[in-house]
């Protein structure tokens, strides 16, 4: 890595950890808090849907199972939710290689769609079980302060280092992934799949350790939001909008681009919040509408996101020679 | 004949009401993907437009729905061509995603003008010309569903006549097969995917001045038919009108049946589990390419 990136990124590192004392007051501090969880969930996504280039669209499954696995395990035997945590990366895992093994075999839009259609269903049997809340939900309880606990009333602080932990990990773990043989195996599917199985590489078995990976990364996102939140439901954990959120913030910042979906987690959420409170008031759509026009604009203008944008920039900048052939935007004529 | 078989084969008939509307709503979503590949997930908005059109000429002009219906037609084609034009002609070629999350800004964008613009209330069409019941036979139906479902059946045919038997069809017809070597016979292949477009979205509009007189109105009503659509296409078959039309049926028919064996919140459940068999077992579809 050059000396300057290794600065860069030491700089950015640092403003993390201080950033607690830069803010100044505690809705601040749960913007922050909501900016490295959606990252997070980012950086998961792109394993799979960036690295390995298989679009999952069904990723709130992961994360609903994270969270609900976890309050399951303290509510009916007072299991820890670091324990819980775990068990609940498990499951996601089990749940997704079952689920990987047919689907695999769909290309693009059918997988896609497929994965739509398995979150959906898991959302809809949820919300029709009682065991499991139903639509009304689980309520975490309060009374476990602490570290041993995992709940902070008092001060939100402890939540955003444990999910800026839970952030460097999966960033650390997606770039073992991206430097490792496993990396280059994902980007032959992602790019050349006939030539990858061609050369013998099992396509099946590398799309398995790539969902495995991101939905292990997702379910441990899903059980910190079951944390800091003490309450879950289907429609804040198991929806198909929060599966689209979790790509779209990849798909901002650079999908397959390690930092990519970090950008895409600051830009999205500071917008969102922007124009939330700016025109949300109203319930008249225009944070909506506001919404809508951006996505269209970075998905026809930018279509390898902000980080890509700007390496492509670099590159032209540095020099034509060094330039990326640009995606050709134009139609047949 | 027994009472609970009466049941049975009144909700299955509805089922198949219901399923022509579906089975409209596909065959615009099957036009635009198999003419360019293209996934379009603000196709439940072009209904829902489909059915402000129609409020607004009711509630402003006391115009049925029926009467505006052309207009609505009309209005929805001119805005798919635009759409084209504007956004899509840009993505063509672009991956996968970006494709999928340009119609899918497109769905938050139209969702969020209707709200602005009519606000998020629910609202309806009282007395519409087509109201009140009627009997064939023992079997009872709503008349705004009957005729819903028989407007489907002719605009559906209408579709895929121009399809088979016009230049035009064909033309379209051709360009989805081979794009490249459409181009090559002259066709003009841009003219052809806003033909699409605008096709599709006033299929998807039709479908929603049929429904106004039943359903109501509402700027996120697209997401109670974007699923099943999609389900729809694929059963029939990625890119084929006539496939998405009996898939349609066959849809409608399984959603009223799991309402009525598992309980109506397994409804879309069942129907996304048919998408899951279909694209696994067979994935080319009823009526699909190979």
């Amino acid at each position: 890595m050059p000396a300057a990136k290794r600065v860069a990124l030491l700089a950015v590192l640092a403003l993390a950890v201080a950033l607690p004392w830069l803010v100044a007051n505690p809705s601040q501090l749960n913007f922050a808090i909501l900016v490295l969880m959606i990252a997070q969930a980012g950086v998961a996504w792109n394993i799979l849907g960036g690295y390995a280039g298989q679009v999952s669209l069904g990723h709130a499954a992961f994360y609903g199972i994270g969270a609900y696995t976890s309050t399951k395990l303290l509510l009916a035997w007072g299991l820890s939710p670091w324990l819980g945590m775990l068990a609940g990366g498990l499951v996601a895992v089990a749940f997704a290689l079952a689920i990987g093994w047919p689907c695999f075999r769909l290309k693009g839009h059918y997988f896609a769609m497929a994965t739509i259609a398995i979150a959906e269903i898991l959302q809809i049997v949820v919300t029709n079980t009682d065991a499991m809340g139903g639509a009304v939900g689980l309520q975490l309880p309060f009374a476990n302060e602490g570290w041993a606990g995992f709940v902070f009333n008092r001060s939100k602080l402890p939540y955003y280092y444990i999910i800026l932990a839970l952030l460097l990990v999966t960033l650390s773990a997606s770039r073992l992934i991206e430097r490792s043989f496993l990396g280059y195996y994902f980007r032959a599917i992602k790019d050349e799949p006939d030539a990858a199985r061609s050369v013998g590489i099992d396509l099946t078995r590398y799309k398995l350790a790539a969902i495995a990976a991101s939905s292990f990364l997702t379910a441990l996102g899903g059980s910190f939001y079951a944390q800091k939140e003490l309450y879950i439901d289907p429609g804040s954990t198991l929806a198909t909008s929060l599966s689209i959120k979790i790509a779209l913030v990849a798909i901002l910042g650079g999908v397959g681009t390690l930092s990519g979906p970090v950008v895409g987690a600051v830009i999205l959420t500071a917008i969102e919040e922007t124009t939330r409170t700016v025109f949300g008031g109203t319930g008249r759509g225009t944070d909506l509408i506001v919404y809508g026009l951006l996505i269209i604009v970075v998905a026809v203008f930018y279509p390898a996101g902000v980080v890509g944008g700007l390496r492509d920039l670099g590159r032209r900048w540095r020099g034509p020679g060094a330039a990326r052939e640009p995606l050709p935007a134009e139609g047949e004529r | 004949m027994s009472p609970s078989l009466e049941i049975l084969i009144q909700t299955l008939a509805s089922g198949v009401l219901i399923g022509l509307i579906y089975a409209l709503v596909a065959v615009g979503l099957t036009m635009i993907f198999g003419v360019m590949d293209i996934v379009n997930f603000s196709h439940g908005e072009f209904l829902m437009l489909g059915m402000y059109s129609s409020f607004w000429g009711f509630a402003l002009w006391r115009l049925d729905p029926m009467f505006t219906l052309p207009f609505t037609a009309l209005l929805l084609f001119a805005l798919g061509a635009a759409i084209y034009h504007v956004v899509i002609r840009r993505i063509i070629r672009a991956p996968m995603l970006s494709q999928i999350f340009t119609t899918f800004g497109l769905m938050i964008l139209f969702r969020g003008l209707a709200q602005f613009l009519w606000k998020p209330d629910f609202r309806s069409i009282d007395h519409s010309i087509v109201e009140g019941k009627v009997a064939l036979g023992w079997l009872q139906f709503g008349t705004p569903q009957l005729v819903a479902g028989a407007g489907a059946i002719v605009v559906t045919g209408a579709v895929w006549w121009f399809l088979q038997r016009t230049r035009v069809g064909a033309a379209l017809e051709a360009t989805a097969a081979d794009r490249e070597a459409a181009a090559l016979m002259g066709i003009d292949v841009q003219r052809m995917f806003a033909l699409a477009w605008g096709i599709g979205a006033a299929c998807a509009g039709v479908a929603g001045a049929l429904l106004s007189t039943f359903f109501p109105i509402f700027p996120e009503v697209g997401a109670n038919f974007i699923l099943v659509a999609f389900v729809t296409v694929a059963l029939g078959g990625f890119g084929s009108v006539a496939g998405a039309f009996w898939a349609g049926i066959i849809v409608g028919i399984v959603e009223v049946l799991g309402g009525f064996l598992l309980g109506p919140q397994y409804k879309l459940a069942l129907v996304l589990a048919l998408y899951l068999l279909v694209v696994l077992l067979r994935p080319r579809g009823l009526l699909g390419r190979a």
